[in-house]
């Protein structure tokens, strides 16, 4: 039906001269040149360059000429716009238009109900995976869409980037002009740029499940194509246009600062720059978006002000959303400031009205006009490689400008007419007057009334005063079509009811109305309006739109909050420094052959620990009286899930050992800085237990405030996740899981053959790999297991019952390779014997057992026993409460077991840095370690201990005492924001319900329930209940 | 180690050392003869601390207590605990111990029925005597426990165990003492697609969602205390069930743990002119005037927890006990799940470095919790009259440095306080040979 209409519509336009000569016409050809020539305008060609009193001629849908003067030559329809402008139709950058609507996203792994697709089923010879798309080609799809163009044209849109917003690797777009036209008329070009991002979209295809699958399949994807180069004897579509592809522009979709980062890393590995689409955070770390030196389409939909009334329910929105309400429309802004090449798009926009007045927020809050105008006309025009078409009103190009009634960005500006190759779509009728004024009524019963008309031409406002003994004041309706007005309103008192007016426009200089109306009882009057004077400003009449901007306009710059880092709760206004450091009169547990020294000093320097001992000379130092206090190396968690970003499992596939959970390291989670209120300085951060060989973990210290590549714990070795258990042969799951329980390996006996089959297949790659010359396919899959071979990247491995920890002890003998690590490892204490003659390490839960059938013989001896045996044990959270209690974790192997007080604390910092491979730089308290130190008030392994302070490298990341000053120093800054959003709220502004949002905390077992689509998901989707069961 | 085992038997058990497995922890006989326990640090609960003491007991309950010698130790048993520390038996509310086994194992999983409204069923049937969870967690100290049915909107009847006995019958030490009910909660869910719901025009808002089900607990109510008056024709086993709070019999425990649903709880409280107890209780911090003013008490479940938002003080959990201790609000205390209560003197100890004293944290886990059970009369304190629910520590109790629980009574019995845990690493001890 639609296309029906639309091809009627079609028909009805008369065709200009660039139309399809290959097409049939029905009936009689009806071709115009669409010779158009408009005078006396202000003609702004490009940001840099305005014409005043100029004339732009168009012809066919192209500019002829732009020149001052007013020539025009004969066989031209002359338009004169004295007074107005003239402005380049702008360009919006990242747009859906015109393509198909997308299906709801497919499943991620193993969903409820969901069938199991482990490679496409797409029909034809394409790849593997169906998020990876790139014969997709945005040319061949889109058909011309009036309504969507329509709104974009109000805007003042005249070209458009069309994109299909779909997958991992999203294929080609065009740009499009909003004409309404054939789908061939409107093409400007058609393969523009290909497209990328990090969400899988509509694909059905299993994997990814996570970020960091959908960073692997990427990267993979780059090595595949650069292979389909060199071979020929696998056809594969998907790759041969991903290399087609590989010319143009290249576009990422990411979502905030960080998700930038990780797509530039990407771009680093390959050679690529990225034009990034964002979510428009990249104030919150300008430098490093800076750095990057890439361009930047950014979005004006800036979010929405909460509910805030209610002081209960407000507490349901975070401190990062109300700081982030704040700044975001500074985005454009400091973009602009850094000197960063950016466009701005109207993408995201809930509703496309808000488009100007988001802008004019934007330009309020530090963005010049000349860069909003660059932004949206020549920057798009160069990034898209269309600037010989579009951008500047030049001879030559696309007839696409906007006629207004002054500068484009004055609030009380009126877009006119946008003309879009040619042809004239009318925003806002383009009156020869402005009925703006004060009037004098009269007519039968209308003595001693005045009319103001206010608001904007095209939404009049109109104020009915009347003096006198039956003075009244009354709001009216007006409105005006062409020379017709009509009016109503409603006196309220003789007469009470509403008087109804219609009229006409029977004089412009000076203004005058005048026609017949009926009243409330059904008598009719004749009446007229004489203009007196303009309307009195700011008064009653101003409750259009323009009034509410023209307050806006008036506004300064508003005063925002400082920036914190990270932008999140208890963020740092500045990042906190190394502090030369001396201790004082301490107990001091050294965890050297020292022991535990009572009234000692430690001296920390330049971010290492310089000395030990009693007596310490403080020289420069800060002196910190630490009488009464225990100091203690930093607490190392072997076995951790936080500050990981979407998702912690790809447990797709079997064998995942290609996904790195150092590509998705989230530096914003508030469990950082918890953790470091709990004495945690180091966090090993691995892969979940899903399958039986996970992903690659990363080590990180815990340096609140500092980028996610700067968390990393440098020099250290590679580790990567395997595991054993109830997790990998999916035999916990409930039975409503469907067909999802289809993936190998379903019993123990099944894991020991994924591990045989990976070691061999990774043995044969190796010896292929080897051979000078090969041409063998890189496979970042069996690198990481190459690296195991080589002994370069050492296994932690998730491990419960002796059985089967047992035959992975096996299977590594007889493979050629070494466990690292064994971790939960509850029944150690059965097979310590074995684990200790291979020098295997343990790294355990205190006390957990009982939450499912493997852990029935689980004991919180297991750690006395494991050391007792002579193998390196310690205790690990897989929890983001309990990672901040593992001194207490720690305490409970003397609870049970009667284990000694010294040995105790190293199961949670010496033992694991042995772990860890880490032991010569943290640890224990040993001049030359990093200064990662932490002041407790008693006995680190009582209960009754409090973490005073935490040291990282010598920077005091958490101090008691300072954090209640930063809470006071938050609650004072959200508590402004607040009031600030309730003065928006009266406004007028529009506004979102606070629903508070637990935010996810990941553990082993941890597995996307859905797959993440668009960045805008991330959020929803990540921020879930998650219940403590601990696998 | 052996000594440690036998010291963990206690006097006056027959012991069987050697034996392995759940099958020989016996449970106690009835207490043969007074005891005297002497030269004690005793933590009576509520609040006094009294040194080099002693306590008396027989035919399960408390016959003195003081300071110095014992007035009477004729015919009695004297133990000697010299330097140690004598609590009375902590108790755990609301918990699933001894109603589940394994958690993610759905047949070793009974507290949860079918249905939303289920004032009717108890717990007390279900509870498992033979569980191998319980010996774990007396080990530590912890010898009452409520079992608790879980789930729908009246998840149940809960009782008073005492964590030894051949039998629920045996074990019961309060029946049926309250109903629980979770209070609804207005789940304002985002929509997938950051900020907008993907409820169509006219699909009711959460917060519709949410009153409707609290007018549906009001009506049940309403009905059952209209039932409790003039029971009609026909019976009805769910508001029959229920008229023990209306004549003060029982106690309703609401599960609340935002602010605004904690009013509403109290309120619908008053309204019906039952006793709540508030369970949860995160934002109870927010409107302790309310909970004042209404003598509604609060079990806060878990101070090792993490804050609920990330604006939250980092230590609030931790907190929470002393801020209610300040407003003058009655707390007590559970820990998560049903293995994991053996944590319970730990979760107490933790509030002690964020404000509470020593007593007062052991309090919370003792008088409190007993006088929000209702058992305070005869359970909670170590004072003369009550049962003898009580057990010696080598050292501090709250913190696991020092807990080290070498007899424990439960009415004056003696209770066995081996466990598979105890037993499986006797068993490998011998294996590598350790001593």
């Amino acid at each position: 039906m639609k296309k029906i209409l639309l091809a009627c519509f079609a028909l009805l336009l008369a065709r200009q001269s660039f139309s399809q000569e290959t097409y049939p016409v029905n009936g009689s050809w009806d071709v115009r040149s669409g010779q158009y020539a408009f005078t006396n305008a202000n003609i702004v060609v490009s940001a840099g360059q305005t014409i005043n009193n100029g004339t732009l001629i168009i012809k066919d849908g192209y500019i002829e000429s732009v020149a001052s003067g007013s020539s025009v030559p004969k066989g031209y329809v002359t338009v004169d716009l004295k007074g107005k402008y003239i402005y380049p139709g702008l360009i919006d950058a990242y747009t859906t238009y015109g393509m198909p609507e997308a299906p709801r996203q497919a499943g991620g792994f193993g969903g409820f109900g969901r069938a199991a697709v482990p490679v496409s089923t797409k029909p034809g010879p394409y790849g593997w995976n169906e998020a990876i798309r790139p014969d997709v080609m945005a040319v061949k799809m889109f058909h011309v869409n009036p309504t969507r163009a329509e709104e974009l044209k109000r805007n003042g849109f005249g070209a458009v980037q069309a994109l299909v917003q779909d997958g991992i690797a999203r294929g080609t777009s065009a740009v499009l002009t909003l004409a309404s036209a054939s789908d061939n008329e409107v093409l400007v070009k058609d393969e523009v740029a290909a497209h990328y991002s990090f969400s899988k979209g509509t694909a059905a295809t299993n994997y990814p499940s996570s970020l960091m699958g959908s960073i692997a399949l990427l990267r993979q994807t780059y090595y595949d194509a650069a292979w389909y180069k060199t071979q020929k004897k696998e056809y594969n579509i998907s790759l041969s246009e991903f290399n087609r592809t590989q010319t143009l522009p290249q576009i990422f979709e990411v979502s905030d600062v960080q998700s930038i980062l990780r797509a530039d890393k990407i771009a680093k590995e390959f050679g690529k720059q990225y034009i990034y689409k964002t979510d428009g955070q990249e104030y919150q770390r300008i430098d490093a978006i800076k750095a990057l030196n890439a361009s930047f389409i950014i979005p004006l939909s800036f979010p929405a002000a909460f509910d805030v009334e209610d002081a209960l329910d407000a507490r349901n929105v975070g401190y990062a959303q109300l700081k982030n309400w704040e700044l975001a429309p500074t985005n454009p802004a400091a973009l602009e400031k850094a000197g960063i090449r950016f466009v701005l798009t109207s993408n995201g926009l809930t509703n496309a009205r808000d488009f100007w007045t988001n802008l004019r927020t934007a330009i309020t809050n530090g963005l010049s006009e000349k860069q909003a105008l660059m932004s949206l006309t020549e920057i798009p025009a160069q990034i898209l490689g269309v600037s010989d078409k579009v951008g500047t009103l030049t001879k030559g190009k696309l007839a696409n400008f906007i006629i207004t009634s002054g500068t484009l960005f004055k609030a009380d500006n009126v877009i006119y007419e946008n003309w879009v190759q040619g042809q004239k779509f009318v925003v806002s009728k383009m009156d020869v007057s402005d009925l703006r004024g004060t009037y004098t009524l009269s007519g039968s019963g209308l003595a001693n009334t005045t009319l103001i008309i206010g608001g904007t031409p095209g939404a009049y406002t109109a104020n009915i005063n009347r003096t006198g003994t039956d003075s009244t004041r009354t709001q009216g309706t007006i409105v005006r079509a062409g020379d017709l007005v009509s009016l109503y309103f409603d006196l309220k008192n003789k007469p009470s009811g509403n008087i109804r007016l219609n009229g006409y426009i029977t004089s412009t200089a000076p203004l005058a109305l005048r026609g017949t109306g009926t009243l409330p009882d059904g008598g009719s009057v004749s009446w007229t309006a004489t203009y007196t004077g303009a309307a009195p400003a700011g008064g009653r009449g101003g409750r259009g739109p323009g009034a509410a901007a023209g307050a806006d306009q008036t506004a300064k710059a508003p005063v925002v909050g400082p920036l914190v880092y990270p932008f999140s709760a208890f963020g740092n206004t500045e990042v906190p420094k190394t502090e030369t450091t001396l201790f004082k009169n301490a107990t001091v547990w050294t965890n050297e052959k020292e022991g535990i020294l009572q009234n000692a000093d430690v001296l920390i320097e330049g971010g290492k620990i310089k000395a030990v001992g009693k007596n310490l000379a403080a020289g420069g130092a800060k002196v910190v009286d630490a009488t009464g206090k225990h100091i203690t190396a930093g607490i190392i968690d072997e076995h951790s899930h936080i500050a990981a970003s979407n998702g912690i499992n790809e447990g797709t596939q079997s064998v995942t050992s290609e996904v790195r959970i150092a590509d998705v390291i989230d530096a914003e989670d508030v469990n950082i800085y918890r953790q470091l209120a709990g004495g945690v300085t180091t966090s090993h951060i691995l892969h979940g237990s899903a399958n039986a060989i996970g992903g690659q973990t990363q080590l990180i210290k815990l340096r609140w405030g500092v980028m996610p590549e700067q968390m990393k714990f440098a020099g250290s070795d590679g580790f990567i996740k395997f595991a054993l258990g109830e997790n990998v042969t999916q035999k916990n799951r409930t039975q409503s899981f469907g067909d999802a329980n289809v993936r190998f390996p379903q019993s123990r006996m099944g894991v020991e053959q994924v591990y045989v089959d990976a070691f061999t297949r990774a043995k044969e790659y190796k010896a292929v790999r080897a051979v000078k010359g090969s041409t063998t396919r890189r496979d970042l899959e069996l690198d990481a297991l190459v690296e195991i071979l080589d002994a370069k990247r050492f296994i932690t491995c998730h491990s419960y019952v002796q059985s089967e920890i047992n035959m992975l002890m096996h299977v590594a003998d007889s493979m050629g390779f070494k466990i690292n690590t064994f971790t939960h490892i509850l029944e150690g204490y059965k097979v310590a014997d074995k684990m200790k003659a291979r020098k295997i390490a343990g790294s355990t839960f205190s006390d957990w057992w009982a939450y499912k059938y493997e852990v029935a013989e689980a004991i919180p001896y297991n750690g006395k026993l494991m050391h007792e045996v002579g193998v390196v044990t310690g205790f690990n959270s897989d929890d983001a409460e309990m990672a901040r209690r593992l001194n207490q974790e720690a305490a409970k192997a003397i609870t049970y077991g009667k284990l000694s007080e010294e040995d105790a604390l190293k199961l949670v910092t010496l033992n694991p840095a042995k772990m860890l491979h880490i032991d010569s730089k943290v640890g224990s308290l040993k001049p030359g370690k990093d200064a990662d130190v932490v002041v407790w008030s008693a006995n680190p392994l009582s209960i009754y201990a409090v973490v005073e302070k935490t040291y990282v490298d010598g920077v005091p990341y958490w101090d008691y005492a300072k954090d209640a000053e930063k809470q006071k120093a938050m609650k004072a800054d959200a508590g402004r924001i607040v009031q600030k959003m309730i003065e928006s709220k009266g406004r007028g502004a529009a506004t979102q319900r606070p629903a508070f949002q637990r935010p996810r905390l990941y553990e082993c077992e941890s597995v996307e329930d859905a797959a993440y689509v668009i960045a805008d998901d991330y959020n929803g989707m990540n921020k879930q209940v998650s219940a403590k069961n601990h696998q | 180690m052996k000594k440690k085992f036998i010291l963990g038997f206690g006097g006056l058990m027959l012991t069987t050392v050697l034996a392995f497995g759940q099958a020989t922890i016996m449970p106690a006989k009835p207490q043969a003869g007074p005891v005297v326990i002497t030269g004690a640090t005793i933590h009576v609960g509520n609040g006094k601390v009294i040194n080099n003491g002693y306590i008396a007991f027989d035919k399960g309950k408390i016959t003195a207590v003081g300071e110095g010698s014992a007035p009477n130790t004729t015919g009695a048993t004297i133990v000697n605990a010299s330097g140690k520390q004598v609590y009375p038996g902590f108790i755990c509310p609301v918990t699933s111990l001894g109603l589940v086994e394994f958690e993610s194992i759905r047949a070793t999983d009974d507290e949860t029925e079918t249905g939303e409204m289920n004032p009717h069923v108890r717990s007390l049937i279900a509870f498992n005597t033979d569980s191998k969870v319980i010996p774990t967690v007396r080990s530590n100290g912890v010898l009452l426990a409520q079992p608790t049915p879980q789930g729908g909107t009246i998840s149940g009847q809960s009782s008073v165990m005492m964590l030894d006995g051949w039998n629920w019958e045996d074990a019961a030490y309060k029946k049926d003492i309250a109903v629980h009910l979770t209070w609804p909660v207005v789940r304002n869910g985002r929509g997938r697609r950051g900020g907008f719901g993907t409820g169509a025009a006219g699909q009711e808002s959460p917060a519709e969602r949410a009153q409707k089900a609290i007018d549906a607990i009001v009506s049940l109510f309403a009905e059952a205390k209209a039932y409790a008056q003039a029971k009609p024709a026909i019976t009805n086993a769910r508001l029959g069930s229920m008229a023990g709070l209306f004549n003060g019999s029982k106690k309703l425990f609401i599960t609340a743990d935002g602010a605004k649903e904690i009013i509403q709880a109290v309120n619908f409280g008053k309204q019906m002119g039952v006793q709540v107890v508030i369970v949860g209780g995160k934002d109870s911090y927010l409107v302790t005037d309310v909970l004042k003013d209404n003598n509604v008490p609060v079990v806060i479940r878990e101070t090792q927890a993490l804050p609920d938002k990330d604006e939250d003080d980092v230590y609030l959990p931790y907190k929470l006990p002393h801020l209610l201790q300040q407003a003058g609000v009655l707390y007590g205390l559970t820990g998560t799940g049903f293995w994991r209560q053996r944590n319970l003197p730990f979760e107490a100890g933790q509030a002690v470095g964020y404000g509470l004293s020593k007593e007062q944290a052991l309090s919370m886990i003792t008088l409190n919790n007993a006088k929000i059970l209702g058992i305070d009369k005869t359970t909670g304190t170590l004072e003369t009259g009550k049962d003898a629910n009580l057990f010696i520590s080598a050292g501090d109790a709250l913190d696991m440095v020092t807990l080290d629980v070498e007899n424990a009574y439960i009415q004056g019995k003696s209770i066995s306080l081996d466990n598979l845990h105890k037993q499986l690493y006797k068993r490998y001890s011998e294996k590598y040979s350790l001593k």
